[in-house]
């Protein structure tokens, strides 16, 4: 019966993060709109749009090979296991021993990887300067995300995400390496998912695109699934700062049904002004140069050393 | 005497303090030029002598915030003395600076408020109790001589300016920091707040400091108070700010801030030295002093303008003494204070002769003065004597100080006496070739209106006591001196 | 709650360190400017926490000078200065800014490694702190060593000075000489500043540094 349960509820978190990815893109198209003056497309209209493209025709180029069609199943499956493993209401679910912050940021480089090589399947120029340029971020975020791990893990004595939430919990204190991770963490974070400044998920202009430029060609449910897996990600970014930084609310190992409810209502919560900050941040700042950012990333990179030095030299940071 | 000192409002050694800041501000109202160097001459020479008479008589250590002992004594009296013979020079030689124009009349205030302002803070930092005070009385020397350095206000004038402000403050900000370190090691056994930075009080105490953080604060101290003393490799500010200043602030410059600087670096030394498990702090000043010869004795072959040829010999010099007080001991001591008070005096009397010798021929470019002795004999034979002096030639002063030091060092580290002899023959033929091109031969054209000659009293008064200085050093001072030798350590 | 003003002392000052870096990360001066007014806001944040927890009222005032002074005032009026006279608005650097950020990094670990096996003896606040500080000086020193730009050199000078007031204020009961000193040192400094910036317009156009090294004393 525990058994059941406890893969039920585990059920139950993989279902809940699928069905709130949408809403977290709409609400933050909403505020966007809200905050630039405007009225703005509805909080549902993602779902609709997913709907929408599901039942359309899915156009294929002559030469595209089976790793364009099968690129989307791919993509969407990692970034989906990736983010139903982040702690989003409850810590310890059944399925929390795998749950490592490791082999999360390999199931998100897995997801980029067939992306990046679906961008360039066709041949055409602009999915080319799309793959380049995520890679050419991704050589940089990755380092910068493992050095962000280690930081952690340095702090919190291991890297699975249940153990790290539990000992921010029971320890709360400001540390330095902490907010040097967590700043470092905001800036991969920004780079991933392809938010200014670093890239805008709105613009049409192919120039500037580095994530819709890997995406163009794709229609149809091809096109719905990696919709899909893009707002995963957004809501497994913001889950994983809230679980780390911000842990207070999460159920623990045996709390009982009320504790998972205010689990859920603390985790929207969090997802809600996760996506109000990044909203605000990006209304506030401008897209930057292509070649800048690997400075801007750079600098995260340097933010999650500093982390580890300052941890290597002297317990108390 | 006593009773007539005590009828005044203040005592003798804040006088040092008083008369130049009272007269700071006094010339800083006085736009005339004549009026303006006469009292600016009067109050160089009344500290002048209220320094005299510390020699006499000083004050109890635990008054006030200054004090005196006999190493300070020492610097107190050259700096004063060189004080009042460059305002002298001054006098006359920035009167002829207004008349061709290089200097505009409306400066003289501030030309003249901030030598009397350089004078109170070197005066400060030379009798200062306090570590902290004797940090700010360096930073606003080196601030006053900035601002004078850029007086003329060329483009080469003011990158000079601009230069040794920025390496002059980022030394003083070291300094700062290594001045910190020393309170924070001072700070568990002394207790929280101002005795913690009283100078008796931490020299009293300094073998209970912790040696870790004394050797930290010192490597700071003496990199940052290192910059000010001109020591390569953090000389950069010295030739620029030399060459471009007026020449009253070149001599000041090499005849006193160096000095300063060193007398700081010089009372840190001593606080280490007093701490049985600090690091020897002998050996990094040997090796920044080697190198600082050795580097101003080649660049010497290389330099075209004559004043930067002599600004790089004070580098030299510098680092000839900060090796001489590296060495320790009570021989290489006594070498280092005498080299000291003898660069000071000839160098000072270089720069006076140079600064005439470019108002005479209108040009600071050694190929373009030639032959001094038959043009203008009484200033040429004076640049030979003072250029012999600097060289190291016998019977003169700094002959005295060299041999002692070299025979020191053979005898304690021989293999260190290589690069040290070396150094010096190097520096003695730059020299004597540049002098021999500069001072004899087919003399070269002179500006026809050079206006009234600066006066040669200082010059004179200056080489006649180096010249003194090598044949006979009276018996009070070598034992005063010998004191003081026994003090550093 | 000594755990909680251990911690809060060192995230201000790694807060410092953090800005400093974004000061070497700027490749337009008037970004500059901002970051800097942010780091003296940063500072004076650290220096009234160091009065509330030392006890010491005074160093309130010296919070409220930096803020006042170096938060305010002194950027406003380099941005005045900057849009008068037309300074370019690129910082050139040496090396390109990657490799800055590298050498701040080791400049970092440098200054962890001598500070802290030193200040053992020290009670464990001041220890960190002064590591931290020792940080921000040699990452003003950077500053001032990898750019070309007259301004970009003053804005890491005064890095630099914020950086020596936090090791002062670390210092617990360090006399207020020093903090008059040291705000004393910011004033002048800054008139020294206004009056050579304004020289140097009347002289020539800009005030690149590189500009002014044709003047370079190895020619003579």
């Amino acid at each position: 019966m525990g058994l059941i349960l406890a893969i039920l509820i585990q059920g139950i978190q993989m279902v809940l993060v699928l069905a709130l990815a949408p809403g977290l893109i709409g609400f933050t198209r909403k505020v966007k709109a809200r905050l630039l003056r405007r009225q703005g497309p509805s909080v549902v209209q993602p779902y609709r749009d997913l709907l929408r493209l599901v039942r359309k025709e899915a156009v294929l180029a002559d030469n595209a090979s089976w790793l364009f069609r099968n690129a989307p199943y791919l993509i969407f499956a990692t970034t989906w296991v990736a983010a139903a493993l982040v702690p989003t209401f409850a810590a310890g679910l059944h399925f929390s021993w795998a749950a490592d912050l490791i082999a999360i940021t390999a199931l998100l480089g897995s997801a980029r990887f067939f992306l990046a090589l679906a961008g360039m399947d066709i041949g055409t120029a602009f999915g080319g300067i799309g793959s380049s340029r995520e890679m050419l971020f991704a050589t940089l975020a990755e380092p910068a995300m493992i050095m962000i791990v280690f930081t952690v893990a340095l702090v919190a004595g291991s890297t699975q995400l249940s153990t790290v939430a539990e000992f921010m919990v029971d320890h709360s204190t400001l540390r330095v390496s902490l907010g040097l991770a967590l700043i470092g963490l905001i800036i991969v974070a920004l780079t991933e998912n392809a938010r200014v400044p670093v890239d805008n998920p709105a613009t049409h202009l192919e120039l500037t695109m580095v994530h819709e430029a890997m995406i163009l060609e794709y229609s149809g449910r091809h096109l719905a699934v990696i919709e899909l897996a893009a707002a995963l990600k957004l809501l497994l970014y913001i889950s994983l700062i809230a679980c780390i930084f911000a842990p207070w609310g999460m159920a623990r190992q045996d709390d009982g049904v009320l504790g998972m409810l205010v689990g859920v209502v603390t985790w929207v919560g969090k997802l809600a002004i996760g996506g109000f900050l990044m909203v605000l941040f990006e209304t506030a700042i401008a897209k930057m140069r292509v070649f800048r950012v690997p400075e801007f990333v750079g600098g995260a990179l340097m933010l999650g050393f500093l982390g580890t030095l300052l941890l290597f030299v002297s317990r108390s940071f | 005497m006593s009773s007539l000192l005590h009828m005044l409002p203040f005592a003798p050694i804040d006088a040092l303090l008083v008369v130049p800041g009272v007269a700071a501000l006094l010339l800083a109202l006085i736009p005339q030029y004549r009026l303006g160097a006469r009292v600016n001459m009067l109050a160089s020479g009344i500290t002048f002598l209220f320094a005299l008479t510390l020699l006499v008589e000083r004050p109890d250590p635990t008054v006030s915030f200054l004090f005196v002992d006999d190493l300070n004594v020492v610097f107190v009296v050259l700096g004063t003395f060189v004080g009042f013979t460059t305002s002298i020079f001054s006098a006359s030689y920035i009167g002829h600076e207004i008349e061709i124009g290089r200097l505009k009349p409306g400066y003289i205030r501030f030309y003249h408020g901030m030598y009397q302002a350089l004078s109170f803070s070197m005066n400060l930092g030379l009798t200062a109790n306090n570590i902290g005070l004797m940090w700010v009385a360096v930073e606003l020397a080196t601030l006053t001589t900035v601002l004078m350095v850029g007086l003329y206000r060329t483009q080469a004038a003011l990158e000079a300016a601009w230069k040794y402000f920025i390496l002059g403050s980022v030394g003083i900000a070291l300094a700062l920091f290594g001045t910190i370190l020393i309170y924070m090691a001072a700070r568990p056994v002394i207790g929280e707040g101002h005795d913690a930075m009283v100078w008796t009080t931490l020299i009293a105490n300094a073998s209970k400091f912790s040696p870790e953080l004394l050797n930290v604060a010192f490597v700071f101290l003496m990199l940052g108070y290192g910059t000010k003393v001109g020591l390569a490799p953090l000389h950069a500010w010295l030739p620029d700010a030399h060459a471009e200043g007026p020449t009253p602030i070149s001599a000041v410059l090499s005849g006193l801030l160096l000095n300063v600087a060193l007398y700081a670096l010089l009372r840190f030394k001593m606080l280490l030295a007093a701490n049985p498990l600090a690091v020897a702090p002998g050996p990094l000043l040997v090796t920044l002093g080697l190198v600082s010869l050795i580097f101003a004795a080649f660049m010497l072959y290389l330099r075209r303008d004559i004043k930067r040829l002599f600004a790089y010999s004070s580098i030299e010099h510098m680092g000839l003494i900060a090796f001489a007080f590296g060495m320790g001991g009570p021989l290489a001591n006594f070498a280092g204070l005498l080299h000291m008070t003898m660069h000071s005096l000839t160098k000072s009397a270089i720069f006076f002769a140079v600064g005439q010798v470019a108002q005479v021929k209108g040009t600071q470019k050694i190929a373009d003065i030639r032959g001094l002795t038959e043009s203008h004999p009484t200033l040429g034979w004076s640049l030979v004597v003072g250029v012999a002096a600097i060289a190291g030639l016998p019977p003169m002063g700094i002959f005295t100080s060299e041999f002692l030091l070299v025979s020191s060092t053979f005898a304690r580290q021989p293999l260190l006496a290589i690069p040290l002899v070396i150094g010096l023959l190097l520096a003695f033929g730059a020299l004597i070739w540049r002098l021999t091109g500069v001072a004899f031969g087919t003399p070269s054209p002179s500006v026809v209106d050079a206006g009234r000659p600066p006066s040669m009293v200082p010059l004179i008064i200056h080489l006649a006591l180096v010249l003194i200085a090598g044949l006979y050093l009276p018996g009070p001072l070598v034992a005063w001196f010998q004191n003081v030798a026994r003090m550093l350590g | 709650m000594e755990r909680f003003s251990l911690d809060a002392a060192h995230l201000l000052a790694g807060g410092m360190v953090l800005v400093s870096f974004m000061m070497l990360y700027q490749n337009r001066i008037l970004g500059l400017l901002n970051v800097f007014a942010a780091h003296a806001v940063v500072l004076s944040l650290s220096v009234a926490w160091q009065a509330y927890v030392q006890s010491a009222p005074h160093l309130f005032v010296t919070a409220a000078i930096a803020l006042i002074l170096k938060a305010i005032i002194i950027p406003v009026a380099l941005h005045h200065m900057v849009l008068r006279l037309g300074v370019h608005r690129d910082i050139e650097t040496v090396g390109g800014i990657g490799p800055t950020m590298l050498m701040g990094i080791g400049l970092v670990a440098l200054s962890m490694v001598v500070m802290l096996p030193a200040a053992a003896e020290a009670d464990p606040i001041a220890r960190e702190d002064l590591a931290l500080a020792l940080s921000v000086i040699l990452l003003g020193l950077l500053i001032m060593v990898t750019r070309q730009n007259a301004i970009s050199q003053i804005v890491g000078f005064m890095s630099l000075e914020n950086g020596l007031v936090l090791a002062a204020t670390g210092a617990r009961g360090m006399p207020l000489v020093v903090e008059i000193s040291v705000a004393f040192s910011v004033l002048v400094a800054f008139i020294v500043i206004g009056v050579f910036l304004f020289r140097i317009r009347e002289r020539f156009d800009t005030i690149d540094t590189q500009a002014l090294d044709d003047f370079r004393e190895g020619r003579e």
